[in-house]
């Protein structure tokens, strides 16, 4: 696959800026259709897949942990007097957990995700790239983007929504501390709440589309990485922007799939 | 094509953008021979190794090995003919996240599906062959420039290649070092009748290892010849080349 070659230098023309913008929605949309058909291509590096998902996705267990846990808290502490206001504190588990669930728990995952695992993949094939590494795994005859690429795609796709479930469940109990120190709430009466308020549909769309963002963040990651030039610049380079862009890419994917979401089903 | 010749290029032209680096180039290497590539940095050296394995596709030209048009090739059937390739990359190109036993059984077990078992013997036989049968767990970041080159090499020749393309292999090495990587290339060529391509600027090298050699100068070959017509040639671009080369 031969990416279009992007222009540099500190005074680029007009139509140089633009043709690089151009070269780059082309770059992209031909990884993106060489990503779609390798993967039903053997072989399936399984073994590849399994590797990259305990890296990349388990090993980010620790760091969403922490921030899952904090979502729920803060989000349960700042919403107690809100909701005092209204004299509606009995709402305090529904609020926590339909906000963790449909909306908090899926972006700010992906979010964590991207800047752990985007960056490290642009930075690990942006490294592979420059130092000749991918040349080397080619002119062996491996398909480098099948083994680099398609298996970490694969892995952060479906490690993604492994990891918000999880987040979910950590935000609630995170919620639950917050409760039980601001409110005089039992375990019993928390559970109870959240489970009498949300609904199977809630879950639907937040943990499809995290389907969505593992994409947006392995393919980013990998297109920065695989297509990375200049040294080491160009490898700072393509880790800084993978975690930028993948980051901006899952917020507007994001409004884009609630749209199409509550078009689809204006009652969820 | 004669039949001993084992990559035929033919009319060879490559540019990058407004820079011609290679302009009408045509060579021919035969079985079991050294060719070595001498130029000045930025003349097209690697890119012409670079188009014979297809990592770059030239502008103009056609390039056979075994007499087969690897231009008119699909990934496929490139893929068949590379698997009797070996490429030594100028920094070695080890794969940073393997150790040197997984970065030479990769090859064996992605492409030629062998067995467990066969793949170590054949680890083991191929580090015996660059002296470093003791380095077989290390990670490329523990190794000396010499031993990344050594690795770079088995891992280059495991696949028993009959045609190898170095580039620059004892470029950043000390003379001694580089004396043994090239004794131990001619001595492998010789071991394996291997035909082979060189890329260098290191004279001692060449005349360690060439059969015969080109000098590429402004995109074509400016000279060619053996090492010893080229060093005595009276040109005073080739005494500057090369007398600067002993000097140093």
């Amino acid at each position: 696959m031969e990416l279009p070659k992007l222009k540099y230098g500190a005074n680029l023309s007009f139509a140089d800026k633009l043709y690089n913008f151009f070269a780059t929605i082309t770059s992209v949309t031909k990884f993106n259709l060489e990503f779609i058909k390798q993967v039903f291509i053997p072989p399936y590096e399984i073994s590849e897949i399994k590797k990259h998902m305990d890296e990349l996705g388990v090993k980010t267990f620790p760091i969403v942990t922490i921030t899952g846990f904090i979502i729920g808290l803060v989000l349960a502490l700042q919403s107690q007097p809100v909701l005092q206001r209204f004299g509606a504190t009995d709402f305090l588990p529904a609020t926590v957990a339909l906000s963790v669930i449909r909306e908090l728990g899926p972006v700010i995952t992906a979010l964590i995700f991207a800047g752990r695992v985007s960056s490290g993949i642009g930075a690990e094939l942006g490294s592979m790239r420059v130092t000749e590494q991918i040349d080397a795994m080619e002119v062996s005859g491996i398909n480098p983007f099948k083994f680099l690429v398609v298996t970490r795609v694969i892995a952060t796709t479906m490690i993604l929504p492994l990891l918000t479930i999880y987040v979910i469940f950590i935000a609630l109990l995170g919620g639950y501390l917050a409760v039980i120190l601001i409110e005089n709430m039992t375990l019993e009466y928390y559970k109870n709440a959240i489970l009498f308020s949300v609904q199977f549909g809630d879950f639907v769309p937040g943990i499809t589309k995290t389907f969505v963002f593992g994409y947006i963040v392995g393919i980013i990651g990998a297109y920065k990485g695989y297509s990375a030039e200049g040294g080491t610049e160009g490898v700072g380079k393509a880790s800084t922007t993978s975690v930028v862009l993948a980051s901006l890419l899952i917020l507007v994917f994001n409004t884009i799939l609630v749209k199409i979401t509550l078009w689809l089903w204006p009652t969820i | 094509m004669a039949d001993n010749i084992v990559i035929e290029i033919n009319n060879l032209s490559k540019k990058f953008e407004e820079l011609v680096v290679l302009d009408d180039i045509s060579i021919d290497v035969k079985l079991a021979e050294n060719l070595v590539v001498f130029g000045r940095s930025g003349q097209g050296k690697s890119v012409l190794l670079k188009c014979v394995i297809g990592l770059l596709k030239p502008d103009e030209g056609e390039i056979f090995i075994d007499g087969q048009n690897v231009m008119k090739m699909n990934v496929k059937q490139l893929n068949e003919v590379r698997k009797n390739i070996g490429f030594l990359f100028q920094s070695a190109a080890l794969y940073d996240s393997m150790s040197v036993r997984e970065n030479l059984a990769f090859p064996l077990r992605k492409i030629f599906k062998m067995k467990d078992d066969l793949i170590q013997e054949k680890v083991v036989n191929t580090l015996k062959l660059v002296s470093l049968e003791n380095a077989i767990d290390k990670m490329p970041s523990e190794l000396s420039g010499g031993m990344r080159k050594r690795i770079g090499l088995a891992r280059s020749i495991i696949t028993d290649p009959k045609i190898m393309l170095y580039d620059e292999p004892t470029t950043g090495l000390d003379p001694i070092t580089s004396q043994e990587i090239s004794e131990l290339i001619l001595e492998l060529q010789k071991k394996l009748n291997m035909t082979s391509i060189v890329v260098t600027h290191d004279l001692i090298c060449a005349e360690i290892i060439a059969d015969r050699a080109i000098f590429l100068r402004d995109g074509i070959i400016a000279y060619e010849g053996e090492i010893s017509n080229l060093t005595s040639k009276d040109d005073p671009f080739l005494n500057k080349f090369f007398n600067k080369k002993i000097e140093n």
